[in-house]
């Protein structure tokens, strides 16, 4: 059996096009993934789609399209993405449509359905990591999106699909797909799917394996970092691979980037939990084989859960803010001085309020060196939670009354007011979520 | 020392917890932290942040540590009013702690 190689052409919706272009190019690849589907991304998609029935994808879907669809059909690139977001249908008409604008004909473009079981949801289910119930943010409940693993991908490949749009899934399930397909991996093969799903982990955030999120200058050095380079996995059946990138771009792969993007937002390394397995990471080995080529072997899989990790978004009021500067000697005492005034003034009336001196304290943590000299700029920060909206505004307008209401030599105010998005999160039984594939033909 | 002469770091978030992988340059420094580097160091260090939990995950064989500070964030990503919701600034402050040569 041949390997396989993927490239991953995004680790976030906002994530530079650029570095996908180059892989879908001169990478040599079998699939290009894109993930682009942050846990609240789908709840503010799903408001989108209230609003417009079209709407509910991802706002860089179509850029990103145009910018890659023709060197992947090309050379026989297949997409698999999340950038369906709250309305996989409608993002394949759109994929469609710019196939058809582009003159690529007969592209097969798969929508994956099955992740919103907002109708499905049981009320009574506890809540994870907070106390209470489903029920009680019923009222307020946005979107509830199930973590799908690989099985609604897998079935797109099956029928053909050269673009296959998800809404939400667990990200190495976008990974793991085109592997059962490719190797036909049995579905309790758990140790080939742990490891499938350490590759994915390995991409899901595209640059940070290949010197992004990295450099420290002078400790942790990272070779054109302004040209940086996504990553490449060569997959073998046996689920071993090694993680690369095209030759002359940016960046660099070594096994201390590797190792921060294994344990990247792992929260138990004895078990990482996904739809398609649940997966030990303690003993993964990295070893480099040539520079920017790093073999990972030693995953350890057991069956999957039984039930999936859903997320819920709810509304919950609104956060306003205000910043302003202050400068040259005495900058910080003035600083403090108005943030007394504004706490004086704000008053009692937010749930929560947060005052920082940003140059000074603003990252909150108590245990830090005392500066040798106060800092010759710094800017005052207040943001607060309210149920309305013109009470969060009203944070703003009150730093920016600063001018002629507060301190000596305030400058750069700024404010926003924006509604407060939140999530939590419960679990629902795999047997009530079931994908569906929908194909569609430029 | 510093432990910034020892290991580097990367944090990331899920819901209201901070998780903050140290990965040891040398394996040698490896036994340093896992004797010097305490959960009871940490949560000290981070004695300014709401944290309910604060855990240790011991990694041998990668020769590192993944420290989850559960409540850190303050109502997650989502509701903190933190200028940094993510807490992505917080490992690197560790970065500045002193650690002895000899474990």
């Amino acid at each position: 059996m041949s390997s396989l190689r993927i490239g991953s052409g995004a680790g976030f919706s906002g994530d530079r096009i650029d570095p996908a272009i180059e892989l879908a190019e001169h990478g040599d690849l079998d699939y290009l993934v894109f993930e682009c589907l942050a846990e609240r991304t789908i709840a503010l998609a799903q408001i989108a789609r209230r609003n417009d029935p079209k709407a509910g994808f991802d706002p860089y879907l179509v850029e990103r399209m145009e910018a890659v669809l023709t060197p992947c059909s090309e050379r026989g690139v297949r997409i698999i993405s999340n950038m369906g977001a709250a309305n996989p249908l409608t993002a394949a008409d759109a994929v469609i449509e710019v196939a058809r604008r582009l003159g690529i004909k007969g592209l097969k473009v798969a929508a994956v359905t099955g992740d919103d079981v907002l109708e499905q949801l049981d009320l009574d289910a506890a809540l994870l990591d907070q106390p209470g119930q489903v029920r009680d943010l019923r009222a307020s409940l946005v979107s509830a999106n199930a973590y799908m693993g690989s099985d609604g991908i897998v079935a797109a490949l099956a029928a053909g699909a050269d673009v296959v749009l998800t809404g939400r899934v667990g990200d190495p399930a976008l990974f793991v797909a085109p592997m059962i397909h490719h190797f036909g991996w049995a579905a309790d093969d758990w140790d080939r799917l742990a490891h499938g799903t350490v590759i994915g982990h390995l991409l899901e955030c595209a640059g940070q394996i290949t010197g992004g999120y990295f450099a420290d200058p002078g400790v942790k050095d990272v070779p054109d970092l302004a040209r940086l380079g996504f990553p490449i996995a060569e997959i073998e059946s046996d689920g071993s691979a090694i993680i690369t990138k095209v030759a002359n771009s940016g960046g660099l792969i070594t096994t201390a980037t590797c190792k921060e993007q294994l344990l990247y937002e792992i929260l138990d390394p004895a078990a990482y939990l996904q739809a398609d397995a649940i997966t030990d990471i303690r003993n993964v080995a990295f070893e480099p084989l040539a520079p920017n080529r790093i073999q990972v072997t030693g995953a350890r899989g057991r069956p999957r859960p039984d039930s999936l990790k859903v997320t819920l978004g709810y509304l919950d009021g609104f956060i306003g803010e205000g910043q302003m500067s202050y400068a040259g000697p005495g900058a910080v005492a003035r600083g403090r001085l108005a943030l007394n005034i504004l706490r004086h003034r704000l008053g009692d009336r937010y749930d929560d309020l947060q005052f920082d001196l940003i140059g000074v304290d603003a990252t909150r943590v108590a245990a830090r060196p005392a500066p040798a000299s106060d800092p010759f700029e710094v800017r005052i920060r207040v943001a607060g939670r309210h149920a309305e909206a013109d009470q969060a505004a009203r944070i703003g307008r009150e730093v920016e009354a600063l001018y002629t209401n507060g301190p000596s030599g305030g400058g750069g105010a700024v404010s926003s007011v924006k509604p407060v998005m939140a999530v939590a999160s419960t679990l629902i039984n795999r047997q009530r979520v079931i994908s569906a594939v929908h194909l569609k033909v430029s | 020392m510093k432990l910034r002469d020892m290991a580097h770091i990367r944090t990331g978030d899920k819901g209201d917890t901070s998780q903050i992988s140290v990965i040891a340059y040398l394996p040698e420094y490896y036994g340093v932290l896992q004797t010097h580097l305490t959960t009871d160091r940490v949560r000290a260090f981070y004695s300014g942040l709401p944290c309910r939990h604060v855990e240790r995950h011991e990694l041998p064989a990668l020769g590192a540590f993944i420290f989850t500070l559960e409540g850190a964030l303050k109502g997650g990503v989502t509701r903190s009013l933190a200028l940094d919701p993510h807490g992505k600034t917080l490992g690197a402050l560790l970065l500045d702690l002193d650690v002895p040569e000899e474990g």
